[in-house]
C-alpha cells in the first residue's frame, strides 16, 4: 500500500480511519491535537462523513464516543494526558459498561512537560480501568495498532487505550498503510441492560471485566508487538517499553554489547514472557518512557530476590523524557564527546504575540488592582498564562482548566476580597461555567474576566465552543445584567477599561467582564485561507 | 550513509518549511527519515528546534544523541549555539547572520559571531539580505537551506521535488522564487568555500 510521511499523531488517525472509524471526538491539547486535525482534513473522513468536530471538553468527548459505540459504530476519542483526568469518570465506567462498536481511547502523555502542568503516565489509568493498552514505539506501530485496536475492542467488548508520548506524537516518518475497511452499520447492543450501571448490573459487569483479565494478558503474551530479541550476554536482560526501545537500539548501535531484550508494547504486561525472560538473565534493567510502572510491578514491595534496576534505583532519572544519553549511561556506555552551550546564549521563552488582546487586559488589570496589592489573580490555562512572566507578572495561579473561577471563589470565602478570576473563552466553556454557577448561587465577591479571543489559541487556533454566546451563557447562569460588562482590550481604551475594572472590583458580588478581541494569529490565518480560496476560484473560472 | 541534522530558530521563522523540503528530498531519494518537530507552547516567539535524521539504514531514535549531529542549520545566530552539545566534533554549523531580538538580554551580536567562529566548520550567511535583494524577504529560510546544500546528501532535482511539493499549491511564481532563493544560498556557500 501507500507509503506516507506521517507524524505519530497522524499515523494513529490514518490507522483508525482505515479501520472503519465513524466518529472522532476530542478536545485540543498538546501533543494530541494533530490527531483530530488530521481527520478533519482527511479526504476519506470527509467522503465518509466521519464525525470530526471538536467537543467542549474531554469528558463530553469521551461520553459522545461511548454513545456512538453504544449505537454499534466504531468510535475514537483523543486527548492529552491531563484531559483524561477530566474524562476519567466516563473512561473508568466505560470499562464496566463495556462497548458495542469498537472504542479506542488515545491519550498523549507529555513527559518533560514540554507544554503541560504535569507528566502523569496514562498507563496507570489504563491499568486502573483494567483495559488493554497499546504503546507504539514508532510511527508504523502507531498506525498498525490503531488499525487493529477496534478488533480487540469488539472481540472483548472493552474500550482499548493507545498511549503515546510527545516525541512520537510530533515526529514524522514513513508509514505503510493497509486497505480501507467498511464502517460498521448501526445496531443496538446485544445485551440491552449492559449500559445501565445500577449496582446489581454493575457488579455483574465488573466480574465479567475481571474474568477477562486473563484473556487480555494472553493477548499480550501472543501479541507480535511483544517479543524477545535473543542476546549472548545474559549478565543483564533489558526490558524496554514502547518508545524506550528506540533509545536502547540507538545506544547499542555504537557498541558490541549483546544483551537479550524484551520489548513490551502491549499491556497488561505479558507475565509468562517476563518470567521466562527474567529467569534466563542475572539482572534486569527496565526502560520505560514515563513512570516506573513495569519496574514497580516487578520489584514488588520487598524486592529481595532479584536485582531490578531502572528509574526507581536511580539508574535512570525518575522524571522527564527518556533519551539515548540516559539509556547509554544506564548501560555504562560512554557518551560521544560533546560541547557546552556558550554562556552568552540567553533563554528565549515563549511570549504573547505583539498585538494580543490578553496583554491589554493585563495592563489594565495591573493598574486597576494597584490599590489592593498583589496575590489575588487566579488564572487558568491558555496563551494568557504567559501573563505570569516578565514584564506583566499579572497572574498568581494556573492549576487546571477552570480552576481560576473556583479558586477565586474559595479564596473569597477565606476573606481575600476582591478575588479575580482570569480565564480564556475556550477554557471557560471547557470547565469554567460550572464554577461560575457556584459563584452565582452564593453571590461570591469575585470578578471574573473572560478574555475572549474567539478561538482556542494556545493549541493552534481551533474553534471555541462559546464564540458568540458567552454573554448569553453568563446571563443564563444567573449573572446580574448590571454586572456583566463587555469591553474591548485595545491600547486606546486603556483608561476606560481600568475604570470599568475598578468599579467591578468594588462590587460585593459576582461580576463578569468579557473582554473581546480576536486572536491576531487566528485572524491572520483566516485571512490567508480566504485569500487562497479566492485564488482557487479565480483559477477555476 | 547517515545525516543527522538539527534545525534551529525562533517560533514563526519557518524552520518547519526547511524540514519539509529536506523531508521530501529524502523521500525522493528513497531514504529513511525521522523528523521530530516542536509544536504547541514553544511556538510563540520562543526557541524552537527540529531533529531531522536521514539514513539508508533503519533509524531507531527520533532524537539525535548529543555529540552526534552532522549539521546544524539555523535561521538565527544565537539559536544556532543553543544546540552545540548535539554537534559532532567535525559537524558543520550553517546559520543566518540576522539576529531576532525579542528578549531583553540578547547578547552582543559580535560576541555571538565570535562564538560561532570558534567552530572549525561554520558558515554565516546574510540570508535576510540576500532574500531582500531578491525582493522575497519571506524566503530567507530557504536561502539558509541553500547554504547547507554542500553538507546534505541530495541532488538538485531532490530539492526541486521538495520545493514543488511544499509550495506547489501557492502557484508557480512562489515555487520559482524559492528555487532562486535556494540557488542563491548555494552560490554564496561556493564563493566562501573556495
Ligand atoms: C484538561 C486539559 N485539556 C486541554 C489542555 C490543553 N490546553 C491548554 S490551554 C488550552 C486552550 C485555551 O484556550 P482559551 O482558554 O480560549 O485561551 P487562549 O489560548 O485562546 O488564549 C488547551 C486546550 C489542558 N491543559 N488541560
Ligand atoms: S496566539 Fe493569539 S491569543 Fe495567543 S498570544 Fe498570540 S495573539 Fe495572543
Amino acid at each position: 500500500m501507500k507509503n506516507k510521511l506521517l507524524l505519530g499523531d497522524e499515523a494513529l488517525a490514518q490507522g483508525v480511519l482505515d479501520a472503519g472509524l465513524s466518529g472522532c471526538y476530542a478536545y485540543p491539547g498538546t501533543p494530541s491535537t494533530e490527531i483530530m486535525e488530521y481527520i478533519q482534513n482527511s479526504k476519506l473522513a470527509i467522503e465518509r462523513n466521519v464525525h470530526r468536530s471538536w467537543s467542549t471538553n474531554e469528558k463530553t468527548a469521551m461520553e459522545a464516543a461511548l454513545g456512538m459505540s453504544y449505537a454499534g459504530k466504531r468510535a475514537m476519542v483523543s486527548m492529552k494526558h491531563v484531559g483524561l483526568n477530566v474524562a476519567s469518570d466516563a473512561f473508568i465506567n466505560s470499562a464496566i459498561t463495556g462497548v458495542n462498536g469498537g472504542l479506542i481511547v488515545i491519550v498523549a502523555d507529555d513527559p518533560s512537560m514540554h507544554s503541560s502542568q504535569n507528566e502523569q503516565d496514562s498507563r496507570f489509568y489504563g491499568k486502573f480501568a483494567l483495559v488493554p493498552i497499546f504503546e507504539p514505539s514508532n510511527q508504523q506501530e502507531a498506525y498498525d495498532m490503531a488499525y487493529e485496536a477496534f478488533d480487540l475492542s469488539e472481540k472483548y467488548q472493552v474500550p482499548v487505550m493507545i498511549r503515546i508520548t510527545t516525541r512520537l506524537a510530533h515526529s514524522r516518518s514513513g508509514v505503510q498503510t493497509k486497505s480501507v475497511r467498511e464502517m460498521n452499520k448501526s445496531r443496538l447492543p446485544g445485551d440491552m441492560r449492559q449500559f445501565i450501571l445500577l449496582p446489581a448490573i454493575a457488579r455483574k459487569r465488573y466480574k465479567g471485566l475481571l474474568s477477562n483479565q486473563e484473556h487480555f494478558t494472553s493477548e499480550s503474551e501472543n501479541s507480535h508487538y511483544n517479543h524477545i530479541i535473543e542476546g549472548s550476554n545474559k549478565d543483564l536482560g533489558i526490558i524496554a517499553c514502547g518508545l524506550a526501545n528506540n533509545y536502547l537500539h540507538e545506544s547499542l548501535k555504537r557498541t558490541s554489547l549483546d544483551y537479550p531484550i524484551l520489548k513490551i508494547s502491549q499491556y497488561p504486561v505479558p507475565v509468562n514472557m517476563i518470567r521466562k525472560f527474567a529467569s534466563s538473565c542475572k539482572k534486569l534493567l527496565i526502560l520505560e518512557e514515563g513512570y516506573p510502572i513495569v519496574e514497580e510491578s516487578l520489584t514488588g514491595l520487598l524486592n529481595m530476590e532479584y536485582k531490578v534496576s531502572g528509574r526507581l534505583d536511580g539508574s535512570l532519572p525518575l522524571d522527564g523524557e527518556l533519551n539515548s544519553d540516559h539509556v547509554s549511561r544506564a548501560l555504562g556506555i560512554e557518551l560521544p564527546a560533546s560541547r557546552e552551550v556558550p554562556s552568552l546564549v540567553a533563554n528565549r521563552p515563549p511570549t504573547l504575540c505583539p498585538g494580543c488582546g490578553h496583554t491589554d487586559v493585563f495592563l489594565a488589570l495591573n493598574k486597576a488592582l494597584a490599590t489592593y496589592g498583589k496575590g489575588r489573580v487566579f488564572s487558568d490555562i491558555g496563551c494568557y498564562t504567559l501573563g505570569a512572566l516578565d514584564p506583566l507578572n499579572a497572574i498568581d495561579t494556573c492549576v487546571d482548566m477552570g480552576a481560576s473561577v473556583t479558586m477565586a471563589v474559595g479564596a473569597a470565602d477565606a476573606g481575600l476580597i476582591p478575588a479575580v478570576a482570569m480565564i480564556g473563552d475556550s477554557t471557560f466553556t471547557h470547565s469554567g461555567m460550572t464554577g461560575l454557577l457556584d459563584a452565582v448561587v452564593k453571590n461570591s465577591p469575585i470578578t471574573l474576566i473572560i478574555s475572549d479571543n474567539a478561538t482556542t489559541a494556545m493549541t493552534g487556533g481551533q474553534n471555541s465552543a462559546g464564540t458568540g454566546s458567552l454573554e448569553k451563557i453568563c446571563l443564563g447562569l444567573g449573572v446580574d445584567r448590571e454586572h456583566l460588562i463587555m469591553m474591548t482590550p485595545l491600547r486606546k481604551n486603556h483608561d476606560k477599561n481600568i475604570d470599568i475594572m475598578k468599579k467591578e472590583l468594588e462590587y460585593n458580588g459576582v461580576s463578569v467582564i468579557i473582554a473581546q478581541r480576536e486572536c491576531v494569529q487566528t485572524a491572520a490565518r483566516d485571512k490567508r485561507i480566504a485569500a487562497a480560496l479566492k485564488l482557487k476560484k479565480v483559477a477555476n473560472t | 550513509m547517515k545525516s543527522d541534522i538539527i534545525l534551529a530558530g525562533v517560533g514563526g521563522q519557518g524552520i518547519l518549511s526547511i524540514a519539509a523540503v529536506i523531508g521530501y528530498a529524502a523521500l525522493n531519494r528513497n531514504l529513511n527519515l525521522k523528523q521530530a518537530e516542536v509544536h504547541g507552547m514553544s511556538q510563540r516567539g520562543g526557541a524552537v528546534q527540529s531533529n531531522l535524521r536521514i539514513s539508508d539504514e533503519e533509524i531507531s531514535s527520533d532524537l539525535i544523541q548529543s555529540g552526534m549531529a552532522d549539521l546544524i542549520i539555523s535561521v538565527e545566530p544565537m539559536e544556532s549555539l543553543r544546540y552545540l552539545p548535539w554537534l559532532s566534533k567535525n559537524g558543520w554549523l550553517v546559520t543566518n547572520s540576522k539576529p531576532y531580538n525579542n528578549i531583553p538580554d540578547y547578547p552582543d551580536i559580535e560576541s555571538v559571531y565570535s562564538e560561532i567562529k570558534k567552530l572549525p566548520n561554520h558558515i554565516i550567511i546574510d540570508a535576510d539580505g540576500i532574500a531582500s535583494e531578491m525582493k522575497s524577504r519571506k524566503s530567507s529560510n530557504i536561502v539558509v537551506l541553500g547554504a547547507a546544500i554542500p553538507f546534505l546528501p541530495f541532488e538538485w532535482d531532490d530539492y526541486e521535488f521538495g520545493i514543488n511539493k511544499l509550495f506547489g499549491r501557492k502557484g508557480e511564481e512562489i515555487v520559482r522564487t524559492n528555487l532562486e532563493a535556494l540557488k542563491a544560498g548555494m552560490e554564496f556557500c561556493k564563493t566562501i568555500n573556495k
